[in-house]
């Protein structure tokens, strides 16, 4: 009876004393290994919090009936012209600067479309009583570093210093918004052209079409040409290769394929359930505030 | 195929030469050829983006320079430091056919940190001139200041990170085989130092040394 390895003591008396010793060190030593071997990763993982949807309250400052309000607006305003505004709150930076921190964030998150690079990050660290609205390359134009640290200064300072978090953050969201309306045609120019965002899956969808048909195209080709080539020759029209038997000239009876498409899952996640960033990216613009 | 094998006509040799030529050469684009081009045109890109946004910056000191004068025209050697620390960042670009020589870039940083520390010297002198610091204007110049200095900052770290990957294309095992085989006048980019990234954060002055 084997057990299954373990780094737990080894009460098993099935085994003598110095082999049980020497699978437990090594057990221990592979242990080891193979967390120094994480360790890197599970260090960057740790850093940075995920997203979990569009209003990310890992400090728990904002209240649920908000919470559930800013999602909702902030979701309808994607849908409007595409934007993602998404708002964190975090209990402290660590030592790291704030805007740093957010450039980080915001490109992990991936927040905006790939090709507008239009998401808006809307940080809070809280036991650092620092705040900073980061901008991605696409709405530097529209949503400046003026608008920005406006924002901060008349909207979230006083009302934070009040400790009224839901309620300077919600009125933040709302000038936010209303800078980006005050563009209307580039936000709806901007919703237009990422309507077809869903129709991407059908670019997907025909790559792998083409690549299924390129496989079996070539494969069979290179299955009638190359074992006769490399193989090893078993008889008439009949060859051995990486040790499989090719018979370039028989139709194989029962290898057939079914073109089973079957629908493809296809959600275009519209609903406040599976978000996530759209690809965009952020240059460092926006700006910091400290209440 | 069998019997062509016994008696092959010449066209019957080469097709599968052919074939084995069209499965190897996408196969060898796949070992790396690419790998080397492609970092260093991100490098030069991330320089490109460096350059942009230190230029963003030298368009904002003039408006900001008037501004303050407005206000407070008798620091004149704090603003007179400025203009001229302008000037001497301004003369020196480094295109990025020059990246591969450090000196030069060691002369551009050098001059766009002295911009830097005569910056917030006048920054810390404005501090002392209410009117000044209610002036909208003002307001809006230092927004947009702070802005660039941190999109300079974005923008030296992803520099720093391109040509990291760029020299350990380099340097490092499947492609340093293309870069001594093929790409035999690619040299490493000179890269921003740590030290010299540490001294461009500006220092917080409580006051202890009155600038002006």
């Amino acid at each position: 009876m084997s057990t299954p390895p373990s780094v737990l003591p080894d009460i098993s008396p099935s085994r003598g004393e110095i082999g049980s010793f020497v699978d437990r060190a090594n057990l221990a030593f592979l242990a080891l290994f193979l967390s120094l071997l994480f360790l890197p990763f599970s260090a960057f993982a740790a850093d940075l919090p995920a997203l979990t949807g569009r209003v990310v309250d890992n400090a728990g400052i904002i209240d649920a009936a908000t919470k559930a309000a800013l999602t909702q607006k902030l979701a309808d305003f994607e849908t409007k012209g595409s934007d993602q505004i998404v708002v964190a709150t975090i209990n402290s930076l660590d030592g790291e600067e704030i805007e740093p921190y957010a450039n980080r964030l915001f490109r992990f998150w991936k927040l905006g479309q790939a090709k507008e690079n239009n998401g808006v990050l809307l940080l809070v660290a809280n036991d650092d009583h620092k705040m900073r609205i980061e901008v991605g390359y696409g709405l530097e134009g529209t949503l400046t570093d003026l608008h920005t640290k406006l924002i901060i200064e008349n909207d979230m300072v006083p009302a934070f210093r009040a400790g009224d978090f839901s309620g300077g953050i919600a009125k933040a969201l709302d000038d936010m918004i209303m800078v980006l309306e005050g563009n209307l045609e580039e936000l709806v120019a901007r919703g237009e052209r990422n309507q077809q965002a869903p129709f991407n899956s059908d670019d997907l969808f025909f790559a792998v079409f083409i690549s299924i048909w390129a496989i079996i195209f070539f494969g069979s080709i290179a299955v009638s040409v190359l074992p006769p080539i490399f193989g090893q020759k078993l008889g008439p029209g009949r060859y051995r290769w990486l040790g499989m038997t090719f018979e370039p000239h028989r139709r194989s009876s029962g290898g057939g394929w079914s073109s089973g498409s079957s629908g493809g899952g296809w959600s275009s996640g519209g609903g406040g359930g599976g978000f996530s960033g759209g690809g965009g990216s952020s240059g460092g613009g926006g700006s910091s505030g400290s209440w | 195929m069998f019997a062509q094998r016994l008696a092959p006509p010449s066209m019957f040799r080469t097709l599968p030469a052919f074939l084995m030529m069209a499965i190897v050469l996408p196969l060898l684009a796949g070992c790396g050829y690419n790998t080397i081009p492609t970092a260093e045109e991100n490098a030069k890109a991330a320089w490109s983006e460096v350059l942009n946004q230190y230029q963003r910056r030298a368009d904002l000191i003039p408006n900001l320079v008037e501004t303050v004068k407005g206000y407070a025209s008798h620091e004149k050697d704090t603003l007179d430091a400025v203009v001229e620390a302008r000037a001497k960042a301004t003369q020196i670009t480094v295109t990025p056919e020059t990246l591969k020589d450090p000196e030069a870039l060691k002369k551009f940083q050098d001059a766009q940190a002295g911009l830097t520390s005569a910056l917030s010297r006048l920054i810390a002198v404005s501090e002392a001139y209410p009117d000044l610091k209610a002036n909208q204007n003002f307001l809006a110049l230092q927004a947009q200041l702070e802005g660039t200095e941190n999109r300079i900052a974005v923008a030296r770290r992803d520099y720093i990170q391109a040509v990291k990957d760029y020299n350990l294309t380099l340097r490092t095992f499947p492609s340093v085989l293309w870069a001594t085989f093929w790409f035999r006048s690619n040299q490493p980019f000179a890269n921003f130092t740590i030290e010299d990234d540490k001294l461009q954060t500006p220092k917080v002055d409580f006051g202890t040394k009155q600038g002006g």
